[in-house]
């Protein structure tokens, strides 16, 4: 049986940092969940990864991550490894997003069209 | 230590230039990630959770001071600042971009180092006894046989595209430091009755999911018959080895289905049809190449000493922490008067094997003035400082305290591998460093782990092993279970040449659950044991699994 469609957004890994990025609404990519684009639907999340799928210039290996949504409809990941994408080493917590340094994690040849 | 050739300049410098210019067309957008992906991962650099990883090897584990400052470099240039050393030898750099990668790999090349096979379905980085060519019970130095293989299976191109990667591992001492049994080849060094060197040939171990110990395919190799013989194995193995499921694409399952009877048979005749070829097998390594790659390993001018040491012994005497580290963290070495010692990359809380860029500075310092300009990466994630003299050992344990690496818990219970885990593994299930952070914390009390005695723990975040927790006394996998990490402890397992795979305790366990239990395990040892010198394995041998299952389960 196929499983049943969960709210998602759409992740992926920036081409040249390497760092995780969101697909906004815009067909653009964000670093911030908060701004991802909602998936509600199956049809929604297959027009998202349509829209994906011809930034390989980029973006790396983008997908469907399920999200829920909190009070004010901003995402959250459900699953742990969802997390730690999200902030960094659980370990480290002075290195990747829990710790941005926006001159040192922006994008380089990509900055400003990511 | 070997030094590069014209050939091997020339040819990692063309490899950088390739592999740059695939990497701007891979940014410019001329090639696919599914073109690129293949390539970066032959060039060791992987995408994982964060960031781009970088995989550097270092041949056998042996490295220069100047090698090693070159890596401390890279970490500050292009990096956070440190390193993560692999149960591979190798050493890992977890936020590599990829604009920065080919000059990350010419600074390599500038010391004769690169990140060529180690990834990809190929026969990577040739590991090795990390006492090489100082360990007091060593046959012979086991790393002139570890650069033949690599010189011979560097890009050799029959075996580039093989069903999967390919892990040979070499040891010249009965004492099996090298994990011989859990490679795909293993080769220990051994002389015949008459005493002509050779290899007895191990074939068909691994860890992982199906976790294999090797088996011995040739009792005896003659020494000179060693790349053919090795020809032989991949041969088959390329032939025969399974392609339609990656999971059963390691040699350890072609041995296992086929069994190593015809396994054996099949390797003789294809190494009998080489030694048939007129002028004999092509591969057949040149003995005077063979002569030029042992030259390089000769020993070092090693200093005519007495084997008692007075100037250590009187600083043990008013130093009981001196007296401690020298106990752990020193071996002994096959010149009087000098030790091997371990710095153990295991702080109280830290992360094993991260290394930051001013302790890979000041362990390349150690190894210039105090070790012959040599160092080691064992599997164990330290670093080896080989040949150190007694006399020198209270100035290296004073600069290894400044540098917060005077840890005396080689061996220790607290001296614990670790994979990277799901905190920056794109493989992983579940997280190791936490759970190895929590252990070393709850036995960091020197005197209760010197007690305890020789104990390893072993922790992987995935089934594919990397923290080797198979062979572990404790093994502990962290897996997913139903969104939630959870820990599956195993009992003992041993990498020795007596390797033992750790067997399942009993149900899987969450993160908070595993530091108390292990406590409760180490109790039920100390109050079981024989004697204070009877280690755990030794008494969980005597008594089996069953006292511990239920010390790990009590709560």
């Amino acid at each position: 049986m196929a499983k049943a469609f969960k709210t998602s957004i759409v992740s992926a890994n920036d081409l040249f940092v390497g760092d995780v990025v969101y697909m906004n609404s815009g067909g653009g990519w964000t670093r911030k969940l908060a701004e991802a684009a909602i998936a509600h639907t199956p049809d929604e999340g297959e027009t998202l990864m349509g829209r994906a799928a011809p930034q390989q210039a980029k973006v790396v290996g983008p997908y469907l991550a399920e999200v829920a949504l909190d009070d004010d409809g901003r995402p959250f990941p459900t699953h742990f490894r969802e997390k730690f994408r999200t902030r960094g080493p659980s370990t480290r917590t002075d290195l990747g997003k829990q710790a941005i340094n926006p001159e040192r994690r922006e994008p380089l040849a990509a900055s400003g069209g990511i | 230590m070997y030094r590069y050739d014209e050939f091997d300049h020339d040819y990692v410098r063309a490899r950088v230039a390739e592999f740059r210019d695939q990497t701007q067309r891979r940014m410019d957008g001329a090639l696919t990630e599914d073109e690129y992906k293949p390539l970066r991962l032959q060039n060791g650099l992987y995408l994982q959770l964060h960031a781009y990883m970088l995989r550097v090897a270092v041949p056998y584990g042996t490295l220069s001071s100047r090698q090693m400052r070159t890596l401390a470099m890279i970490a500050e240039r292009w990096d956070e600042g440190y390193g993560h050393f692999t149960t591979r030898q190798n050493i890992q750099y977890n936020w590599t971009k990829l604009t920065d990668v080919g000059d990350i790999l010419d600074a390599l090349a500038d010391v004769e180092m690169h990140a060529i096979q180690t990834s990809g379905n190929c026969i990577r980085n040739v590991t090795a006894d990390h006492f090489a060519g100082a360990a007091a019970d060593e046959i012979e130095d086991p790393r002139p046989t570890a650069e033949l293989i690599r010189q011979w299976s560097t890009a050799h191109p029959e075996f580039a595209f093989l069903p999967r990667k390919f892990k040979v591992a070499v040891t010249g001492s009965p004492n099996d430091r090298a994990v011989t049994k859990a490679h795909d080849i293993g080769l220990r060094m051994l002389r015949d009755a008459d005493g002509n060197p050779g290899y007895e040939v191990i074939v068909g171990g691994g860890l992982g999911r199906t976790p294999m110990i090797g088996k011995v395919i040739r009792d005896f190799l003659p020494k000179a018959d060693l790349l053919p013989y090795l020809e032989a194995i991949l041969r088959v193995y390329n032939l025969h080895g399974r392609r339609d499921n990656k999971y059963k694409a390691r040699i350890k399952i072609l041995v296992h289905e086929t069994g190593i009877e015809d396994m054996r048979a099949s390797v003789e005749a294809e190494f009998e049809r080489q030694m048939r070829e007129e002028g004999g097998p092509v591969v057949l390594a040149d003995p005077k190449q063979v002569e030029r790659i042992e030259a390089y390993f000769a020993p070092p001018a090693f200093a005519d000493l007495p084997a008692k040491s007075d100037a250590l012994d009187a600083a043990m005497a008013s130093d009981p922490a001196l007296a401690a580290w020298v106990a752990t963290n020193t071996s002994e070495h096959r010149a009087n008067g000098y030790s091997i010692v371990t710095v153990a990359i295991k702080g109280t809380g830290e992360a094993p094997g991260d290394a930051t860029t001013a302790q890979m500075r000041a362990l390349a310092d150690l190894g210039e003035r105090y070790s012959h300009d040599e160092l080691r990466i064992s599997h164990e994630q330290n670093v080896i400082l080989p040949h150190v003299k007694r006399d020198d050992l209270p100035a290296v344990y004073a600069a290894l305290q400044k540098a917060e690496l005077a840890s005396a818990n080689a061996g220790l219970i607290t001296d614990i591998i670790a994979c990277p885990g799901l905190d920056y593994c794109a493989l992983a299930t579940a997280r190791s460093i936490p759970v190895a952070q929590d252990l070393s914390e709850r036995f960091a009390e020197p005197a209760r782990a010197k007690a305890i005695g020789n104990f390893t723990i072993k922790i992987s975040g995935c089934i594919n092993a990397c923290g080797h927790h198979h062979v572990g006394h404790v093994g502990i996998l962290g897996l997913e279970k139903s969104g939630i990490e959870n820990y599956q402890i195993t009992l003992g397992g041993d990498h020795t040449e007596t390797m033992a795979v750790g067997e399942r305790a009993g149900p899987g366990m969450s993160a908070a659950e595993v530091g108390p239990a292990i406590e409760r395990l180490v109790d039920a040892y100390l109050e079981r044991r024989s004697n204070d010198d009877e280690r755990f394995i030794d008494t969980y041998r005597r008594l089996g699994a069953e006292p511990f299952k239920d010390a790990l389960y009590a709560a």
